[in-house]
């Protein structure tokens, strides 16, 4: 498992994370390829779902992440996704899935520093974990 | 103030005493139909009845170990829109539950419904039900009566409760409008009838019924019934816990799952009118099952089961009330209820929160707080 290099999906909102990550990209700031991002308008959209599908697909973690509290885009997105991560870190541990394999951050607009440090720090806490049960298994 | 009244018995057997008590309720003025468990003229079932003309009430029987469906998707159904007068409906009290869930997923309203609850002894599984019932509905309930409430046990005839009834905890009707009570009680000459909400007393303050007090044995018999429970229960919670504490073991669960679908549509608080897992999103190009059959080798086909579970864990969880619908319904006798009530009792936990508790408590996955579970957030 030296070589392992982990997937990690990332959905970020259109609003503040994706945009830390575009400004990222303007500053020439790099972050790991392990991360896989996907925009949504808002971490309020992210059905528990969609990071049910991404783990069962294989990922060996799953981030969501929006505007800081107070701050979203659509007033109040961002703490209805908290619950549902919450909701999931109840659900998923039972199965043998760590807490730790799924992340909710906030990082703002204007945080392309912070984004592209929090990638590099996620992928190497969930390098540490190791692959992820699902890669292992056959299950669809 | 709450009424306490009772319910004679007597020579007629408690079916008939209930059965001239529900016509009582049907007679008042303002009552425009009840729905109560009934044997069907037809055959020898039990189903929910909706009963307009009290000379159609008979062959009641809410008693009968029968569950061949959670009745609050009915009485949802009946109470979406204003019917413009009262309807009392006979429940247990997983039913009763899982309405307030739905009327607070506004999926039915409670303004002109009086629910009536009765002290749940259980019920057999479908398949048993049929067994045990055979062709003598009424003796059969006559028989489980007797040998539930005086010897305590929950086999009769070797026949077993459900194992949803087994790791209930909540079998007194606490949520309805009027609660008729057998536990602790001298069922064989009264059975006590409770109010428990405005409505509730308005109807038994109607009846001229006369005053009981309730008598000191109940709530021991309650606290002995429900330690029962418990202790089932939590050994249930346990093992089940062990048996899908990976992936794969949950893979093994759930391996002869054929995606019927039917515990989603047994289930009484599943009520999204189109599910996500029968739209397009799940009508896969025929090239995909190929990929992922490539990916690894070989897949377990019909695809998605795990996904739909824990999709479905994650969807309604919060709002399971334990009836054990799922597990009944299910053509190849998964322990599908035993795998949900685990989740669903951390679940609900996480929020502070009860399926059925109380109808003014709002579905956790329905509000926030500004400030809560800082625990969840950052990546330290």
């Amino acid at each position: 498992m030296e070589n392992f290099e982990p997937t990690i999906i990332a959905f970020v909102c259109n609003w503040c994370t994706y945009t830390a990550a575009d400004l990222a990209g303007t500053s020439r700031l790099s972050y790991p390829k392990n991360v896989r991002l996907i925009r949504v308008m808002c971490s309020g959209m992210v059905d528990p779902q969609y990071v049910i599908k991404a783990f069962l697909e294989g990922a060996d973690g799953v981030l969501v992440s929006g505007c800081h509290p107070g701050d979203c885009h659509y007033i109040n997105g961002n703490y209805k996704a908290r619950r549902r991560i919450k909701l999931l870190k109840e659900i998923l541990p039972h199965f043998g899935f760590e807490r730790e394999r799924l992340r909710l951050t906030w990082i703002g607009a204007s945080d392309g520093v912070v984004f592209s440090e929090t990638m590099r720090d996620l992928t190497a806490q969930v390098k540490v974990l190791g692959p992820s049960q699902a890669k292992l298994t056959m299950v669809i | 103030m709450a009424i306490t009244a009772k319910i004679d018995v007597g020579d007629q057997g408690l079916l008939v005493s209930l059965e001239s008590f529900f016509r009582s309720i049907l007679q008042l003025e303002d009552i425009s139909a009840i729905l109560v468990p009934q044997r069907l003229p037809t055959k020898n079932i039990i189903m929910p009845m909706l009963v307009t003309d009290p000379s159609y009430l008979n062959n009641t029987d809410p008693i009968a170990p029968c569950f061949p469906m959670n009745t609050a998707k009915l009485v949802s159904r009946l109470t979406r829109k204003p019917i413009c007068g009262k309807i009392v409906a006979v429940l247990r009290p997983c039913e009763i539950r899982a309405f307030v869930e739905l009327v607070k997923l506004n999926q039915g309203r409670a303004d002109e419904v009086v629910l009536i609850g009765m002290d749940c002894l259980g019920a057999y599984g479908n398949r048993d039900y049929f067994q045990f019932a055979g062709d003598d509905v009424n003796k059969s309930t006559t028989r489980f009566l007797e040998s539930t409430l005086s010897k305590n046990g929950s086999q009769v005839d070797g026949f077993e409760l459900a194992q949803a009834c087994k790791a209930c905890e909540r079998p007194i009707p606490y949520g309805a409008d009027v609660l008729i009570g057998l536990l602790g009680i001298d069922y064989r000459d009264h059975v006590m009838v409770q109010s428990r909400s405005p409505s509730g007393e308005d109807i038994i303050g109607r009846l001229e019924l006369d005053a009981m007090k309730e008598p000191p044995a109940r709530k021991g018999a309650i606290e002995a019934l429900v330690a029962g429970r418990i202790a089932f229960r939590d050994k249930m919670f346990a093992e089940t816990a062990e048996d899908t504490d990976s992936l794969e073991k949950l893979a093994i669960l759930f391996a002869n799952c054929v995606n019927c679908y039917n515990c989603r549509i047994a289930c009484p608080v599943c009520y999204c009118r189109e599910c996500v897992f029968v739209t397009d999103v799940f009508d896969h190009y025929p090239s995909q099952y190929l990929e992922w059959s490539r990916r690894k080798g070989a897949i377990k086909m019909p695809t998605d089961t795990l996904f739909y579970h824990i999709t479905r864990l994650a969807h309604m969880s919060t709002a399971c009330v334990g009836c054990g619908q799922c597990s009944n319904a299910c053509p190849n006798d998964i322990p599908v209820m035993e795998l949900f009530r685990t989740i669903s009792e951390r679940t609900q936990k996480a929020f502070d929160y009860e399926a059925g508790r109380s109808i003014h408590e709002h579905p956790p996955l329905s509000e926030f707080r500004e400030e809560e579970f800082a625990d969840v957030e950052g990546i330290n």
